[in-house]
């Protein structure tokens, strides 16, 4: 079987600066997969590549057998592909179940987003007391549910998560990375970027380095967590 | 008159002018809330809103109000043809760019006006002579109620779309953080246009109702009222609704109070002041606000 989101050696410009020098890299169904490095080295870049917030300028992105490579990024989130931007982008001027409905803003089935509003709380039950807050008065790991419950809002296949352990105490970090692992137990595929190595080893299945544009690195993540080139580079010992 | 009643007669002509101004300051304000760009050419759209609504009486022999919807849906359309001419081709230049390109739109539209109805000043018709009312000696004249009584329902329509509808909340989206927007599967382009086409319709309402009250247009009449709603825009904080709402009518006020105490010399002056005012103590303007982000 052909894998869900197949990225074949793509390069992708900012102006001049040559910032992805053709990656490939495949996410099967169900899988999480994690694109570990350090800051700098194109994962961003990388999401929204996928996303359609960039275009690659060679190469070639398809996603369930269709080419998705320069499809708007509009477009791609009706395709199944949602993203947890980095540092969340929630927007903070309206409030929770605003920034939820946004996430739903592809879907006109009320029954299916009334029953997804429900799941979200189930899983973030925090938002669902925040529910008329203006977002922006959240709280840094709350924020971060909220981003992850506005981008499971558009009921996705894949979910890119961009650094969700970003800025977090490691205490709400575990918190985040057992639901991603939840969500992947649900049925959502996932790729997640991470600069924390260690937490997305331990719960990914595959894992890709990724240094200055290029994979350097790939495979078992539980392989790579216990090499000793990755424990020296990224894992602190 | 004594003092007193001067001071309310005044307020209420003050009201009148402030609502006009309102309803071009929205249209400002929710263009820069959306892509950050001054649209100089907003008082030139407020100019052919009038010429339509006054086409729309004249030659078709219409009322005021089935003239003033056509009004707002014919300029509605042209401040979306304008974004997506003039304006589109440049979301990703300077903003500088976009802004020289407003205020070539701006004398593109005076001087196109001016080709095909003349330079002439056209005397609007006497569409609405409702006596008005006296209020305890006061008088609120016809075309004051009218203006009022629109702008009221514009801006009541206007709040309950921006924060109730889908559009609305896209729109409000699409303003804090376009890419996020996007992610969210927003179509950025079309909701930029719908708000140029909602800006436009209202700045056209603007332009029929001061048709109505001042009897008199022709192809420059943007110029002064465009630069004030700007003021106004900027007064209650640019990008903010409810801001624009407000500083028009302080405008407004300010500018009547002005004329009736000092002299209508000064009335301009009066509002350039402000502007230069709030740039100094408060840029971000009354209902300004800067949100911070949490990490």
């Amino acid at each position: 079987m052909a894998a869900m989101l197949e990225v074949n050696d793509i390069n992708v410009y900012y102006g001049a600066i040559h910032a992805i020098k053709g990656i490939s890299l495949t996410v099967d169904e169900g899988e999480i997969v994690t694109l570990i490095g350090a800051n700098g080295a194109g994962k961003s870049t990388t999401l929204r590549t996928i996303s359609g917030l960039l275009t690659p300028k060679e190469g070639t992105i398809s996603f369930l057998g269709q080419s998705i490579a320069g499809v708007p990024a509009q477009e791609i989130v009706r395709r199944g592909i949602s993203q947890v931007p980095e540092g969340r982008r929630i927007f903070a001027n309206m409030t929770v179940m605003e920034n939820l409905e946004l996430g739903a803003f592809t879907r006109t089935d009320k029954d299916g987003i009334g029953q997804d509003y429900e799941m979200v709380f189930q899983r973030f039950p925090r938002l669902l007391e925040r529910k008329e807050q203006a977002a922006g008065t959240l709280s840094g790991g709350e924020q971060q549910m909220l981003a992850m419950g506005r981008a499971l809002m558009s009921r996705p296949k894949l979910l890119l998560l961009d650094e969700p352990s970003m800025g977090l105490a490691p205490l709400l970090i575990r918190e985040i990375f057992n639901i991603i692992v939840d969500i992947n137990q649900a049925g959502t595929t996932v790729l997640l970027v991470e600069q924390n190595a260690n937490m997305a080893l331990s719960i990914a299945n595959r894992a890709y380095v990724l240094e200055t544009g290029r994979i350097t690195l790939s495979g078992d993540a539980k392989e790579l967590a216990a090499s000793e080139k990755i424990r020296k580079a990224y894992l602190g010992g | 008159m004594d003092f007193g009643s001067l001071l309310v007669q005044q307020l209420i002509n003050g009201v009148s002018l402030g609502s006009i101004y309102a309803l071009i300051a929205l249209g400002y304000t929710m263009v820069y809330g959306i892509i950050k760009l001054i649209n100089f050419a907003h008082g030139d759209i407020y100019m052919v809103g009038a010429y339509v609504g006054f086409f729309a009486i004249t030659t078709l022999g219409w009322g005021i109000f089935p003239a003033l919807l056509v009004s707002m849906a014919v300029t509605g359309l042209l401040g979306m043809v304008v974004e997506r001419l003039a304006y589109k081709p440049l979301r990703h230049a300077p903003r500088i760019s976009v802004l020289i390109t407003a205020i070539g739109v701006s004398f593109f539209l005076e001087y196109a006006t001016m080709y095909f109805v003349t330079p002439t000043p056209r005397t609007f018709p006497d569409v609405f002579s409702s006596a008005g009312i006296t209020v305890g000696g006061f008088v609120v004249n016809g075309q004051q109620l009218l203006s009022f009584a629109i702008t009221l329902v514009l801006m009541v329509i206007l709040t309950y779309i921006v924060q109730k509808t889908k559009i609305g909340k896209a729109m409000r989206a699409v303003s804090f953080d376009t890419e996020t927007a996007q992610l969210m599967g927003i179509d950025a382009d079309r909701v930029i246009s719908i708000t140029f086409g909602i800006g436009s319709a209202l700045a056209a309402a603007g332009g029929v109702l001061v048709g109505v009250y001042y009897n008199s247009i022709d192809p420059l009449m943007g110029i002064m009222p465009g630069l004030k709603a700007f003021v106004a825009a900027v007064l209650g904080g640019i990008g903010v609704i409810p801001g624009a709402m407000a500083g028009g009518l302080i405008l407004g006020v300010v500018e009547s109070l002005v004329s009736g105490f000092l002299s209508s010399t000064f009335r301009d002056a009066a509002a350039f002041a402000i502007l230069i005012l709030v740039l100094l103590f408060r840029p971000a303007g009354i209902f300004g606000k800067n949100t911070q982000e949490k990490v």
